[in-house]
Order: structure tokens, then C-alpha cells, then sequence
């Protein structure tokens, strides 16, 4: 037997059939990681616990519309253009969910990516399958970011439902004074969710990273969602602000940048750039140490 | 080595300080069922995931159907079915939608036959009633059948089986033989490991015998019976004489008080003419056994334990 022919064609039965089969891209598996995440119930639940959010802020000014019209200036922002507004609904909801819920649930998700599969003993199949481990990582994160896109989306389209169910819908205002009609609107609303989404990417990477150091999700879950709040804390603290710049918080709450004429990029980009710094990093973190690990579990 | 579908050579894993596998030189010829046998916690499990790549050697070799593993996982591993350490799956999901999970793992599985092939694998080990159900509502016994309908689902070159039978009752031990034994009919070399010697016994060719992270021998079923020397044991008041007589046919007596033993180790020699010598000179014979050694005899003797002793 040659060097070059490690696998002698007369071996078996299983050598042929495989061997001349060309290999397939690999996205059957990231569709299958699509379906497994959002037909779960847990996701499901996440997703409505996101989508309660707008809905209860909307039924909240409903009911109380005479005081928060009136105090503007207390709860969070845009709260006060509700009455006038429906759509700005979308607009506090997402302002709501950024520091807390959407972290939150994040955090759930990008925690459980690895040390799920490593709980219920999937992994170990996966791997054998084989799943290379790279191509394993790279669904998963795949699988979280796009919880990402879907989690801010429900937010957004949830709550300008409901702002157009229970409150007047017109034209908008924009920080900048002019007002722009409902299709230019709507554009900026989904800009807006892909800030928040890319906002959320640093996070997943973290949390990535985080269910590859263990087989408890819940451990991975709760060490990314700790994370947020540490640096949404430092981010606050006026004596550690040579920090803020680094911290994947920084940029989450400055998304109002969109609703300018001419649209304000500069967060934007800043936030991509950091969001891409820590995509890479921990993105690495995690690659070193899932393609090392014995898989004990 | 084109003959063997898994060698290792010196494979040892340590984790920290204690050593898990030492000095491992496996040797599992194609087409055979090897029965990787040992107490619990005598190494199988740590070899088997050394094999499949799941976890790093600490030194040594490893060739599975002529690749090195884990340098070679990629083209090794679409050839091996594997049960490791048992079977896991999404509780969610159904039987059915696990394979599909699992099968669309595998970039050398089409997509086309997908939905067939996990029909059949499911057919094959009798869950084609059960294939919509959740996961979770399999009985132990099922989910070992789901676990190796898994490693069923594209033709395997090898199938890597840890302990295959756990948790089934007997009726469903005797099918899983059954397929062990079609599959290795069909030229499929399989590996399973087992802590049940008569389990290994009914269907093994070969086997190898594992204690303490080490590998005490392997060979074929009957090289390991024949391995086994026979014990003559008699009862007699006349220990002297009866010493005497059996050192003249060649063997090496042990006196107690009031019996006998030696081993049988001269080739050709009959029990019955042992016991025509005794009387013969005299000796009163009371009782005479010749103790057969089984292969679990062979089995404890070599490991020195009994069966579910942690070592």
C-alpha cells in the first residue's frame, strides 16, 4: 500500500460509497442548529418574554396616559412620546430591553451553545459524527447571533404593533427636528435593530467562550450575563472611565444616533469596530480552547 | 497494517496525576468482534474516546482502519458508527429528529437519502413504532437502540460499541447480539466493550482484557480458554503418599490438611489416569475435582477482582 493511499479501496463496504461522494458545505448543519434553537421551548419562551416587553410598556401608558404625558422627563427615554406617537413604542421598548433583558436572554442562549451540547452528552455524538470542531463553533455562534437578529426584531416589530393598536400613528419627529413619513421610519427602525443586533455580538462571543470552559450551561449562562452587568457598572463609574471605550456596553444605548438627519454614523462604526475586536478575541479564546479540550462529558 | 482496523502502540492518558491508560498496544483485526472486556473504571472508555479523537492521547500511537487518529479524524470517523459512554440526545426532539440532528452532522451523509436512512436505521433496531416520540419518553433500553440506530445511519467500516447492552432487558441484550453479529457478517469489524464476560463471550471473536488501565491480554476466544490451566483437587486423609504419586506424573502438589491441589499442566494427561495411580499406590481417594477454568475464572484471575470493582 502507497503512502498516498491510506485507505485501500477493497477494505469495506462503507470505504467506497463516502469516499467518492463529494462533500457537502456543511450547511445542513446549520440549518438543523437553526431549527433545534427555535423550535425549543425555552427559545420560544425567551422570544415572548422579550415580546411582553413593548406590550406592557404600551398597555402601561395606556392606562396611566394623563401622568406620562405630563411628567416627560421621568422613566425611560421617548416614554413621554408614546401618546403623541405609537411608533415610538419600538423605540423605548428596545431602550428598556438593552441594559437587562436582551443581555439576558443573550447570555442564555450564547452560554448553552457548547456546554449545552456538553450536559445532555450531544457533544461527544456531534464530534464523532464528525463535526469538526471549528465548523461546530462556528454554527454555534452562527445559531447565536442570529437569536440576536430575531430577539431585537421581536422587540421592534412587537412594539410597533402595539403602539399602532393603542396610540395614534403618524409622521416622526427626528432628534434633529424634521420629520420623516412612516416607510423612511420604518427603514430606521430596522437599522436601529441591527445596532442593537451588532451590539449583542460581543456578548455572544463572550458567551461563546465562556461555554467552552464548561459542561453546566447554567455556569456559562450566568458568567456572560454577570459580564454585561459588570460592564455596564464600570461603564458608569466616572473613575474608571479610561476604561469605557473597551467595554462592549459602551455603544449599546446610542442607537438614538439613527433617528438624525443627516444620520449620525460615527456610533455605528465605533460600535461594529469594538463589537469586531471582541468577536475576535474571544472568538479565538474560544477556538484554543474547544479544539484542545478532552471531551469528557 | 492493513490487517488490523484499530492499533495503538504504547497509548497511555493521564489526567493529572492518575494514570487512566498505560501502555496500551490494542490490536483489533478487521472483520473481527473484539470484546473489550474489564471491570468498570479499568480504562475502556478512556481508550474508546482516545480513538474517536474526543480526548488526547498523553503519549503513544493510534491507527484506526489505517489513519492516524485524532491527525486524520476527518476521513476516519464518516467510516466509524460509534456508542460512547451511552447513548445522549436531545430530550426535545424526537428519535427521528435526533438522527436527522446527527446526520446532518456528517458532510459525507447525502441530504437527498436522509429521511430513508433514518427510517431504516430506526427499523433496524426495532424503534420504528417509537420514532415520533420524544426523546425524553424513551425507556433506558430505548434510547440504547436509538444510540446504536445513530451509529447505523451510513455504512460503517467499524463500529465502536461501549457497552451496547446496558439498561436492556434480556429479550432486547439477545437482538443487539443478534445485529452485532449480522453487522459483522456483512464484514463490519466491531469493537464493544463490556464489563459482562458471558455477554462477550456469545458473541466475540477476539477479546481483550483490561484492568487497571492496562491491557492484560488479548487474542482470540480460544486462545484465551486455552490460556487456562486446569486444577486437579483431591481429598484424601494420605496427603504424603498422594504428593508423592502426583510429583512422579509430573506435577507440582500443594498439601492442605486433608486434601490435594496442583495444577494440570502436563500436557496429555488424563484426570482419570491420575486418579487410576492414586489408587493404584494406596492413597484413599475420598473426593476428586477437576476444576475447569472457566473463562471467567481466567477473567477474575487476571484482573484480580470481581466484576464491579472499580479499579
Amino acid at each position: 500500500m502507497s503512502p498516498a493511499e491510506p485507505f485501500p479501496p477493497d477494505v469495506g463496504t462503507a470505504a467506497e460509497a463516502p469516499r467518492s461522494a463529494r462533500r457537502g458545505s456543511g450547511l445542513a448543519l446549520l440549518g438543523s442548529e437553526v431549527v433545534v434553537l427555535f423550535r425549543r421551548v425555552r427559545t420560544i419562551a425567551l422570544l415572548s418574554a422579550l415580546a411582553l416587553i413593548p406590550i406592557l410598556l404600551a398597555v402601561a401608558v395606556r392606562v396611566t396616559n394623563d401622568d406620562a404625558s405630563s411628567q416627560g422627563g421621568g422613566g425611560p427615554a421617548f416614554l413621554g412620546d408614546i401618546t403623541q406617537n405609537g411608533l415610538f413604542v419600538s423605540l423605548t421598548a428596545l431602550t428598556v430591553a438593552i441594559p437587562l433583558f436582551l443581555p439576558l436572554t443573550v447570555g442564555v442562549v450564547a452560554g448553552d451553545t457548547i456546554a449545552g451540547e456538553a450536559s445532555l452528552g450531544t457533544l461527544r455524538y456531534l464530534l464523532v459524527t464528525p463535526v469538526g470542531r471549528v465548523r461546530l463553533l462556528l454554527v454555534k455562534y452562527a445559531g447565536a447571533a442570529l437569536f440576536c437578529l430575531v430577539g431585537t426584531l421581536v422587540v421592534v416589530v412587537v412594539g410597533a404593533i402595539a403602539g399602532a393598536a393603542l396610540f395614534p400613528v403618524g409622521p416622526v419627529t427626528l432628534l434633529s427636528g424634521q420629520t420623516i413619513g412612516l416607510g423612511d421610519y420604518a427603514g430606521r427602525m430596522l437599522l436601529m435593530a441591527l445596532y442593537v443586533t451588532i451590539s449583542l455580538l460581543g456578548l455572544s462571543a463572550v458567551g461563546l467562550f465562556a461555554s467552552t470552559l464548561t459542561s453546566v450551561p447554567v455556569g456559562a449562562m450566568a458568567a456572560t450575563i454577570v459580564l454585561s452587568t459588570v460592564a455596564q457598572i464600570v461603564d458608569a463609574l466616572p473613575q474608571l472611565e479610561f476604561l469605557d471605550p473597551w467595554l462592549f456596553t459602551h455603544y449599546w444605548l446610542g442607537f438614538a444616533d439613527l433617528l438624525r438627519d443627516p444620520v449620525s454614523w460615527s456610533n455605528f462604526a465605533d460600535n461594529a469596530v469594538l463589537q469586531a475586536g471582541y468577536i475576535a478575541v474571544f472568538g479565538a479564546l474560544a477556538l484554543g480552547r474547544f479544539t484542545t479540550k478532552d471531551i469528557l462529558s | 497494517m492493513t490487517d488490523l482496523a484499530v492499533r495503538t502502540d504504547g497509548l497511555g492518558k493521564t489526567f493529572g496525576r492518575q494514570r487512566a491508560v498505560a501502555d496500551l498496544d490494542l490490536a483489533v483485526p478487521r472483520g473481527s468482534v473484539y470484546g473489550f472486556l474489564g471491570p468498570n473504571g479499568s480504562g475502556k472508555t478512556t481508550t474508546i474516546r482516545m480513538l474517536l479523537g474526543l480526548t488526547s492521547a498523553t503519549s503513544g500511537t493510534i491507527e484506526v482502519l489505517g489513519g492516524d487518529m485524532p491527525d486524520r479524524a476527518r476521513d476516519v470517523l464518516p467510516r466509524v458508527g460509534a456508542l460512547v459512554e451511552g447513548p445522549a440526545f436531545y430530550p426535545f426532539l424526537s428519535g427521528r429528529a435526533n438522527l436527522v440532528r446527527l446526520d446532518s452532522g456528517d458532510r459525507r451523509a447525502p441530504g437527498s437519502t436522509r429521511k430513508d436512512r433514518v427510517a431504516s436505521a430506526l427499523e433496524r433496531v426495532g424503534l420504528g413504532h417509537a420514532a415520533d416520540k420524544k426523546a425524553h419518553a424513551y425507556s433506558l433500553g430505548m434510547k440504547q437502540r436509538l444510540g446504536i440506530a445513530a451509529a447505523l445511519l451510513m455504512p460503517r467500516d467499524l463500529l465502536v460499541l461501549d457497552e451496547p447492552s446496558n439498561g436492556l432487558d434480556p429479550q432486547g441484550t439477545r437482538e443487539v447480539r443478534g445485529l452485532i453479529r449480522s453487522l459483522a457478517d456483512d464484514g463490519t469489524t466491531v469493537l464493544v466493550s463490556s464489563h459482562l464476560l458471558a455477554e462477550v463471550e456469545q458473541m466475540c471473536t477476539h477479546i481483550g482484557v483490561m484492568s487497571a488501565g492496562r491491557l492484560l491480554t488479548q487474542g482470540t476466544l480460544d486462545d484465551l480458554r486455552a490460556l487456562g490451566t486446569h486444577r486437579v483437587r483431591l481429598l484424601t486423609p494420605d496427603t504424603g503418599l498422594a504428593r508423592d504419586v502426583l510429583a512422579r506424573l509430573g506435577l507440582l502438589p500443594e498439601a492442605g490438611s486433608a486434601r490435594v491441589e496442583a495444577e494440570l499442566t502436563v500436557q496429555g494427561l488424563a484426570p482419570e489416569s491420575i486418579v487410576a495411580a492414586l489408587v493404584a499406590a494406596g492413597v484413599r481417594v475420598r473426593g476428586f475435582e477437576v476444576a475447569g477454568a472457566s473463562l471467567e475464572d481466567r477473567f477474575v484471575d487476571l484482573t484480580g477482582e470481581g466484576f464491579d470493582v472499580a479499579g
